[in-house]
C-alpha cells in the first residue's frame, strides 16, 4: 500500500454548484477533471494522506483581514465562506500537528482580493491566505509568516494587505505586470515604509518555463526565506503558469510545479488560479499533492507534455538573470531603505485607483500610515467608488503601539459622519470591529 | 417458503421462513474445512419432511471468500495494468505476476497511447509457462473508456480460466482500488464456483431445484449465475446479513444504530430510517481497499468470547479470542464468564467461571462480583465509544457542493438495536450508559440468517456520458452507445433506469422489488473559448437496498414476540 513519507492534508472543495457565470473560466467545471484525476489516482486513499471537511469561515473571520463594503455578506457568498474556511482548515490541522502539511484545494480563489473589498477582482472577493493567516495568528499566536505565491498572476490583494507589516513576508513570481493583468508587482514594489523590502516582487518574462521557475526558487527565494526565518510558510498555489493555460503565457508543467513543490516545503498550498482546467490542473494537483506527501512524482506528466517544445529562449534565461540580480540586491538593501524611511516623514501617504475588472467597479483610495518608529503604523484608509460608495477605514496592527491605538481610536472617533456612508474601525490590538454608518 | 443461510465464523445459522413467521431454525457449529457439510447439514436440520416444492429459493451468506482472502488461501491471479502518466503503479502490486504496460486513456476517456499487442503475446506466454490460470486486467479511466481492458482480453484469448476486466466490476473512479478489485475477483474464482457448484448439486440432489442467491457485503442478493462474474461481491456479507436481519425492526423516522455482537467481534452498521449506510467508495478487507459495494460497517475485536485480563494494573478486555468462555471449557475469562458470574447465564459450568475471574479480582482489590459487573460495564463503554468514533468519522466524511455542506446532514441514531448471542444482556447494560433506546432484535440469535432470506435483489448502475465526445458508457454493463448533442441529464436518468431494471432482472430479481432512485446525477456544461461546446454527465442509479416486500408481515409477527432482556 502507498504511504506518504509526509503526513498531508488535503481539502477537497470543488464547489460544483457555484460558478461567477455559466460560461466565466471560474465555473462549476473548473476542478470537475482534477477531482477525477485525484479520485482515480486513488490519492484521498494513500496511508497518511487526510482528507478534512472544510468549516466554514465566520464574518469574524473576514473583519480581521477585510473592511468589506456596505458589509460581509454582500460581497461574499456561501462558497467564499466555504473556500476560506477550507484554508482555514488546512491551517488549523497544521497548527494542531495532526499533519506537516496540507494543501487547500478549493475554490474560488482569493489573492487579489485586498484590505477593502467592494466586490470582486480577477474572480476573488475576500482573501482566502489572508483570512487563514491572521486565523492562525490569533488561534495560535504565530508571528512570522511568509506568502510564497505561485499564481501567475501579480497577488496583488495579498500584497496589499500585508504592505504595511513587516512580519509577513510576500514573495510573488508572476508573469511580468506589463503584459499580464493585474499590471502590478514590480521589482520597485517592496512594501510601506514600515515593512519595506517585506515584499518581494519577482515579475518574470513571458515562456518562462521550468529552468526559470526553479532557477528563481534556489536563487532568490529560498535563500530569502532562509534569511526571513519564518515560523510558517504558505504557498499561493495558482496554476496558471501552465504551458496550456488560456489565459496567460508562461511555459511551466506539472514536473515542474511539483519539484517545485518539493524544494519549497511549505507548509500550507492554498489553491488560486489555474483556468487550463482540462490539461494541466488535473495533472499539476496531482504532482503538488504527491510532492507534498513526499511521493514520488516522476510519472505524472500531461499526456501532451514535450519538454522541447516548451523550452525557454536564451534570452528568457538572461532576463530572468538579471531579475534575480535586481531581486537579491534589493533583499539586502531593504534594512537600510527601511531605515532611512522611518527617519522621515511622520505620516506616508498614498493615492491609487483600483479597478474590479470581475464586477467593474472603479475605486479610488486615499492612504494615510502613521510612519511610526515603534510598530507598523495605524492606517487609514478614504475609499471611494463610481457606485457612489464613500467610506473611511481605519486598521490598528496586531502589535500597534499606544500612540498608533490612540490614533486610531482618533480617527474613526472624529471622522464626520455625513462625509462617508460607513465609518470602520479594525483595531487588531484589542480584536474588535466597529461600524458608524453615515 | 425461503430458506436463509447465513455461515458464520462459529455458527451456521439457517431460518426457513413462510408468510407466518419463522416456520423452522437452526444453528450448526460451522467447520471451516468443510463448509459444504454445514451447509448440508443445516438444510438438513429445518428441511425435514418439508415438500421441496414448497421451497420457493434459498438464500446463502458465507464468509467463504472473506476468509480466503484473509488467510490468503486463493489461486495464483497474474494483473495486467496499462496506467499512463500518473502515480507509479508498481505501488499497487498484487504479487510476482504483475504486468504494467503501454496504454493510456485520460479523464474524459480520450485515448493517448494505445495497447501494444507484441507485449500482452509476451505475457501471455509467460502466464502460460507459469501456470497461471487466473488474470485481472485494468486500466486507468477504463469506467470513462473499456477499450484497451477489451482489447487486452482479446489477446489474451481464451486459454485462462479466467479474464476479469476492472471497468466490469464498478463505475466508481479509483485506479488502486480498480486493480484489488478485479485481483479480488479474479483470486477467488474458482473457490466461490467450486463451493457453489457443490452446494447446487447438493440441493438438487434433495430435489431442490429452486433459484439460488447469494447474499452480496451491500445487504443485497443476487443470483447464484451472476455472482459467479463478480465472487468479490460476496464478501462480509456476514455483517451484511446482521444488518438486513435487524431491518424489519427499525424505526422508520430516525436513525439506528445496530450492533451484532458476536463471540469474537462487535460489528456495527447505521440504518437511516430502515435504509442501511453504504460504505461511498467500497469496503477495506484484508488490507486491500476495493470498490465493492458494501454496507458501511465498522468491527471492534470484543465479544463475549473477547479476552479479559490485568494490564498495568487496569482491567482490559480483547481485541483477541483464545477459544469459547471458561464456562465452557474455554482456557481464559471472558466478558461470558463475567454473565455467569453475576448469575444471567446458567447453561455452562460457572465454577470455572469464578476461577477464571478470581486472579483478576485480586489483582484490581475487588469483590468477585464487583469485578464481573466492571468487566461487562466495560465491554459496553468500549462498544459505545467505537460506535461513537465511527458515527463522528461517517459526520465528518468530505462533501464536494455547496448545498451538501451547507445542508449538513448529521447521523444522530436515537435508537440501538442490538443482536447476536449475548444480545439480551448486553442490551439492557447498554441502555444504562446511553440516551439512545436499546432494543434487542426479535430472534436475535437467528437474525442473520432471517436477514440474508428476507433482502431483495440490489445493484447500482453508474452512466457517464460526454455529449462533446457524442458517448454515453455504462462500464459495468458493457454498454456503449453514440449519443447526440440534446442528450442531457434527463435522458441519461432514464437510460440508467432502463439498465439497472434490466441487470436486476438478469440478477433474478423480481420486477415488484425494484424501487429504483437516483443516487447521483451532476451535470456540468463543458465550455470551450466561452461557449458550451458540451455536456458532461455522471448518473449513478441503484435499487434501494431493503427487504423483499412480500414479507413484512413476517417481520411484524417476529416484533410482537420481543425476548426478554434480562
Amino acid at each position: 500500500m502507498l504511504t506518504s513519507k509526509t503526513r498531508t492534508g488535503v481539502v477537497f472543495f470543488p464547489a460544483f454548484d457555484w460558478a461567477i457565470s455559466a460560461t466565466h473560466p471560474e465555473r462549476e467545471e473548473r476542478l470537475l477533471y482534477t477531482q477525477d484525476q485525484v479520485f482515480e489516482e486513488g490519492l484521498l486513499d494513500i496511508e497518511g494522506v487526510i482528507e478534512f471537511k472544510p468549516d466554514l469561515a465566520t464574518v469574524d473571520d473576514i473583519k480581521r483581514v477585510h473592511f468589506c463594503v456596505p458589509d460581509e455578506m454582500s460581497v461574499v457568498t456561501e462558497s467564499h465562506l466555504i473556500s476560506a474556511g477550507g484554508a482555514k482548515t488546512v491551517g488549523i490541522q497544521v497548527m494542531e500537528k495532526h499533519i506537516e502539511r496540507g494543501f487547500a484545494l478549493v475554490r474560488p480563489p482569493g489573492h487579489h482580493a485586498m484590505r477593502v473589498v467592494h466586490g470582486a477582482r480577477g474572480f476573488c472577493n475576500v482573501n482566502i491566505e489572508a483570512i487563514m493567516i491572521e486565523y492562525l495568528r490569533k488561534a495560535y499566536g504565530i508571528d512570522r509568516v511568509a506568502i510564497v505565491d505561485t499564481d501567475c498572476h501579480h497577488g496583488d490583494g495579498t500584497q496589499d494587505i500585508y504592505w504595511h507589516d513587516p512580519d509577513t513576508l510576500f514573495i510573488s513570481l508572476h508573469q511580468d505586470g506589463r503584459t499580464l493583468y493585474p499590471g502590478s508587482g514590480f521589482h520597485y514594489e517592496i512594501g510601506g515604509p514600515t515593512a519595506a523590502g517585506m515584499t518581494v516582487n519577482i515579475p518574470l518574462p513571458p515562456r518562462t518555463s521550468e529552468e526559470g521557475f526553479l532557477y528563481v526558487l534556489d536563487q532568490a527565494v529560498l535563500p530569502i526565506l532562509e534569511d526571513f526565518k519564518p515560523e510558517l510558510i504558505v504557498n499561493s498555489a495558482g496554476q496558471d503558469n501552465h504551458y496550456t493555460d488560456p489565459i496567460t503565457n508562461m511555459s511551466f508543467c506539472a514536473q515542474g510545479y511539483a519539484e517545485l513543490t518539493r524544494r519549497l516545503k511549505a507548509d500550507i498550498a492554498v489553491l488560486e488560479g489555474g483556468y487550463s482546467i482540462e490539461g494541466a490542473l488535473p495533472y499539476v494537483n496531482v504532482g503538488i499533492l504527491l510532492a507534498m506527501a513526499g511521493l514520488d512524482f516522476s510519472q505524472v506528466r500531461e499526456p501532451d507534455y514535450q519538454p522541447d517544445k516548451i523550452r525557454q529562449s536564451g534570452e528568457v534565461t538572461k532576463h530572468i538573470h538579471r531579475v534575480v540580480e535586481e531581486v537579491l540586491a534589493g533583499w539586502k538593501k531593504a534594512p537600510e531603505i527601511r531605515k532611512k524611511q522611518l527617519s522621515g516623514r511622520k505620516f506616508a501617504e498614498r493615492e491609487r485607483s483600483i479597478y474590479y475588472d470581475t464586477d467593474n467597479i472603479l475605486e479610488s483610495q486615499r492612504e494615510t500610515l502613521r510612519v511610526c518608529p515603534d510598530c507598523s503604523g495605524v492606517l487609514s484608509i478614504d475609499s471611494s467608488t463610481d457606485t457612489g460608495y464613500h467610506i473611511l477605514a481605519v486598521h490598528i496592527p496586531r502589535k500597534a503601539c499606544k500612540e498608533c491605538v490612540d490614533q486610531g481610536v482618533k480617527w474613526y472617533d472624529s471622522a464626520d459622519a455625513r462625509r462617508f456612508n460607513r465609518i470602520f474601525l479594525q483595531d487588531r490590538m484589542n480584536d474588535q470591529y466597529l461600524v458608524r454608518k453615515g | 417458503m425461503i430458506l436463509g443461510l447465513d455461515v458464520g465464523g462459529t455458527h451456521t445459522d439457517v431460518v426457513l421462513i413462510d408468510k407466518d413467521g419463522i416456520h423452522r431454525q437452526t444453528k450448526v457449529p460451522t467447520d471451516h474445512a468443510d463448509l459444504l457439510g454445514c451447509v448440508r447439514a443445516g438444510i438438513e436440520g429445518v428441511t425435514g419432511g418439508i415438500p421441496p416444492d414448497g421451497i420457493s429459493r434459498v438464500v446463502l451468506s458465507t464468509t467463504l471468500t472473506t476468509n480466503a482472502i484473509i488467510e490468503g488461501k486463493t489461486n495464483e491471479t497474474a494483473v495486467i495494468v496499462s496506467a499512463g502518466p500518473g502515480v507509479d503503479p508498481e505501488f499497487f502490486r498484487t504479487g510476482p505476476h504483475y504486468y504494467c504496460v503501454a496504454g493510456s486513456i485520460d479523464h474524459r476517456g480520450r485515448e493517448i497511447q494505445s495497447v501494444k499487442t507484441s507485449e500482452i503475446q509476451a505475457i501471455a506466454s509467460k502466464l502460460k509457462t507459469d501456470g497461471v490460470r487466473q488474470v485481472a486486467v485494468v486500466s486507468k479511466f477504463s469506467v470513462r473508456n473499456p477499450k484497451h481492458e477489451t482489447q487486452v482480453r482479446d489477446i489474451l484469448g481464451d486459454s485462462f480460466f479466467n479474464v476479469v476486466l476492472g471497468h466490469r466490476l464498478s463505475g466508481n473512479l479509483n485506479f488502486p482500488r480498480r486493480i484489488a478489485t478485479a485481483y479480488l475477483n479474479a483470486a477467488v474464482c474458482e473457490t466461490h464456483r467450486r463451493f457453489f457448484d457443490a452446494v447446487r448439486e447438493s440441493l438438487e440432489k434433495k430435489g431442490l431445484n429452486v433459484p439460488i442467491y447469494v447474499l452480496k457485503a451491500d445487504g443485497g442478493t443476487m443470483s447464484l449465475e451472476a455472482s459467479l462474474q463478480c465472487p468479490g461481491q460476496t464478501i462480509l456479507s456476514g455483517p451484511a446479513a446482521s444488518v438486513m436481519g435487524s431491518l424489519p425492526f427499525a424505526s422508520e423516522t430516525e436513525e439506528t444504530l445496530v450492533l451484532d455482537i458476536g463471540g469474537t467481534s462487535t460489528d456495527m452498521a447505521i440504518l437511516i430510517r430502515k435504509v442501511p449506510l453504504l460504505d461511498p467508495l467500497g469496503c477495506e478487507l484484508g488490507g486491500y481497499k476495493t470498490l465493492i459495494r458494501a454496507l458501511k460497517t465498522v468491527s471492534i475485536g470484543l465479544g463475549g468470547d473477547s479476552v479479559v485480563r490485568l494490564a498495568d494494573g487496569g482491567l482490559s478486555i480483547g481485541p483477541d479470542r483464545k477459544g469459547p468462555a471458561m464456562a465452557y471449557g474455554g482456557p481464559v475469562p471472558t466478558p461470558t464468564d463475567a454473565l455467569f458470574v453475576l448469575g444471567k447465564v446458567n447453561d455452562g459450568d460457572a465454577g470455572s467461571s469464578r476461577r477464571g475471574l478470581q486472579p483478576i479480582a485480586d489483582g484490581l482489590g475487588m469483590s468477585l462480583e464487583d469485578t464481573a459487573n466492571r468487566v461487562f460495564d466495560e465491554a459496553c463503554r468500549k462498544i459505545l465509544s467505537a460506535a461513537g468514533e465511527m458515527i463522528s468519522n461517517i459526520n465528518s466524511k468530505p462533501v464536494y457542493t455547496v448545498q451538501e455542506l451547507l445542508g449538513g446532514y448529521q447521523v444522530r441514531p436515537g435508537e440501538i438495536l442490538v443482536l447476536g448471542g449475548p444480545a439480551p444482556h448486553f442490551a439492557r447494560r447498554l441502555g444504562d450508559f446511553t440516551d439512545s433506546r436499546v432494543r434487542v432484535v426479535p430472534r436475535w440469535q437467528v437474525a442473520n440468517a432471517l436477514g440474508a432470506a428476507l433482502a431483495k435483489n440490489t445493484s447500482e448502475v453508474t452512466l457517464f456520458a460526454d455529449t462533446e465526445r457524442g458517448i454515453a458508457v455504462a462500464p459495468e454493463e458493457d454498454f456503449y452507445k453514440t449519443v447526440k448533442r440534446d442528450f442531457d441529464r434527463e435522458s441519461a436518468v432514464r437510460l440508467a433506469f432502463d439498465l439497472l431494471r434490466d441487470k436486476c432482472v438478469k440478477q433474478g430479481a423480481v420486477e415488484s422489488e425494484l424501487e429504483m432512485e437516483v443516487i447521483e446525477d451532476i451535470q456540468f456544461n463543458m465550455v470551450r473559448s466561452f461557449y458550451t461546446s458540451g455536456r458532461n454527465i455522471r448518473v449513478k442509479v441503484q435499487v434501494k437496498p431493503g427487504l423483499i416486500p412480500g414479507y413484512r408481515e413476517i417481520a411484524d409477527r417476529l416484533a410482537e414476540s420481543v425476548p426478554p432482556q434480562t
